[in-house]
Order: structure tokens, then sequence, then C-alpha cells
């Protein structure tokens, strides 16, 4: 039942990463990253990280792709008009692909890592309550440093954005 | 459902993150759609969030799990200021496609 869940959740992350690299629309393409992000939080969800699932889909689907769609309308690229890249551009990328992956995976497959089987110790580790405990006791001067990236790519996106022309 | 590792293994977590970064690689080379690479990116750092959540079950430590959270922070600022220099792009090129961004070129 698990195992049937996880090979699901799997083939609809994978399709729908390639399906986003594939679609000629840019809208499509969000489309589909949306749906990417969100079987992702399906896995953590398997993972009983309740936490880490409900901050993805905050953070992923409801900030960072409304963010994209709204660049995208804003630029009005909704249209199919991208030219492709060169045909060996193309190939060249399937062929490093292909590499990539199959070296990448013959690696972790021929490298026959020694995994302990997995125990549990039957401890609470990740509920958001400990969670919460180990961010502001351990980890609490880079949560303080990570308001502070924010603030400053808040501040630098306004100025970048701002309305200004080279050739003037 | 406490026990999802028992039953399907790290390994086949390790494949999955593995090929999503492929495929992360593959879209940034693939594509000249400025948008659509970022996307690719973010795929990435997806593929490296799933595998470090994926350990942090493993040896039951909850810092992987705020290492995540921190880099989920980082991603949603990266995406903030790059969105920002491609409507700059697109103020003064009129369209975002990466072949014509060779101004720098000496």
């Amino acid at each position: 039942m698990i195992t049937t869940l996880f090979y699901i959740l799997s083939a609809i992350t994978l399709a729908t990463a390639f399906l986003t690299i594939f679609s000629k629309n840019p809208i499509h393409s969000a489309i589909y990253l949306v749906l990417c992000f969100f079987s992702i939080a399906g896995h953590y969800l398997m993972f009983n990280a309740q936490f880490l699932a409900i901050v993805h889909i905050i953070v992923y689907s409801g900030a960072i792709m409304i963010l994209m769609l709204f660049t995208i309308m804003l630029m009005n690229l909704n249209k199919e008009d991208e030219k492709n890249k060169s045909v060996l551009t193309r190939i060249a990328a399937v062929v490093s692909f292909c590499l990539v992956a199959f070296v990448l995976l013959a690696t972790f497959i021929k490298a026959q890592p020694q995994m302990i089987a997995y125990k549990t110790s039957g401890q609470d580790y990740q509920s958001i309550k400990v969670l919460g405990q180990v961010l502001l006791n351990d980890y609490m001067v880079p949560f303080e440093f990570a308001s502070v990236l924010l603030l400053v790519s808040m501040i630098g996106a306004v100025l970048l954005s701002k309305k200004e022309h080279i050739n003037n | 459902m406490d026990n999802i590792l028992q039953e399907i293994g790290i390994e086949n977590y390790i494949y999955l993150s593995t090929l999503l970064f492929c495929v992360g690689i593959f879209g940034v080379l693939y594509r000249r759609n400025a948008i659509v690479m970022f996307m690719s990116i973010e795929i990435m750092l997806n593929a490296v969030n799933l595998l470090l959540v994926a350990f942090s079950t493993y040896h039951q430590d909850a810092a992987g799990q705020v290492f995540v959270f921190f880099s989920m922070a980082v991603a949603a600022a990266e995406v903030a200021v790059g969105l920002a220099i491609l409507v700059a792009v697109y103020r003064n090129l009129n369209n975002i496609d990466i072949d014509n961004l060779k101004n720098l070129k000496g």
C-alpha cells in the first residue's frame, strides 16, 4: 500500500517535472510545476514531516509560483512564440542529461552503500513542537539571519525592478 | 505510517532525488526561456531538499529538517531577486531569451 503510493507519487513528480520543461507555454510550465511541488509535499507527508509539508505548500505553491505567474503575465509571455534552440544544442542537452543521470545512478547503485536497516527509536523528533524547540533554541541565530536575508532580498527586488532604462 | 523507510528503503529516495536533479539540469540546458530555467533551478533545489528530509528521517534527527527550512527561505529570496532582474532585462530588451544576453561578451 505505502509502496504503491510511493511509486505513484514518484511517477507524478518526475512526469510533471518533465512536462514543466517540455511545455511550450510558460503558464502551462508553471501549472505543471505546482503539481510537482504538491507531489513533493506528498512525499514529505509520507515521511510524517507535517511542518515541512505545510511550509513547502505555503512557500512554493503559495508564494514562489504566484510570483512567477505574475511575472509571466506582466511580461505577456502566455503565448507559444519561443524559438527553439538549435538542434545541435538540444541534442547536446539530451546527451548530457543521459550521461549525468547514468553516472550518478551508476555511482549510487554500484557503490552499494552499507545502509543499516531503519529502526525507530520511538522518540518524537519531527513534530511541530519538537521542531519549534530545535529551531528557536539551537538555530536561533540562523533563524534571525534568515529574516535579514528576506528583508535584503525584498529591498533588492524593489530597487532592481524600479523603472529606469539603460539607453537614455 | 511511521516506518516508511522500512517499507520503501532509503535507496529508492536516493534514486528519485538523483533523477529529479538531472531533470533540473536538463531543463537549464534545454530551454531558452529564462523563466523556465528558473523553474528548473527550483526543481533541482527541491530534489536536494527531498533527499535532506529522507536522511533526516533515516537518522531521526531534526537538524536536517531545520536545514530544509532555511534552504526554502534562501530559495524564496533567490526567486524574488531573480525575477526582479528578469523584469529589468525585459524592460530593456523586450524579451527574456537568454541567447540575447550577450552584451558582456568581450
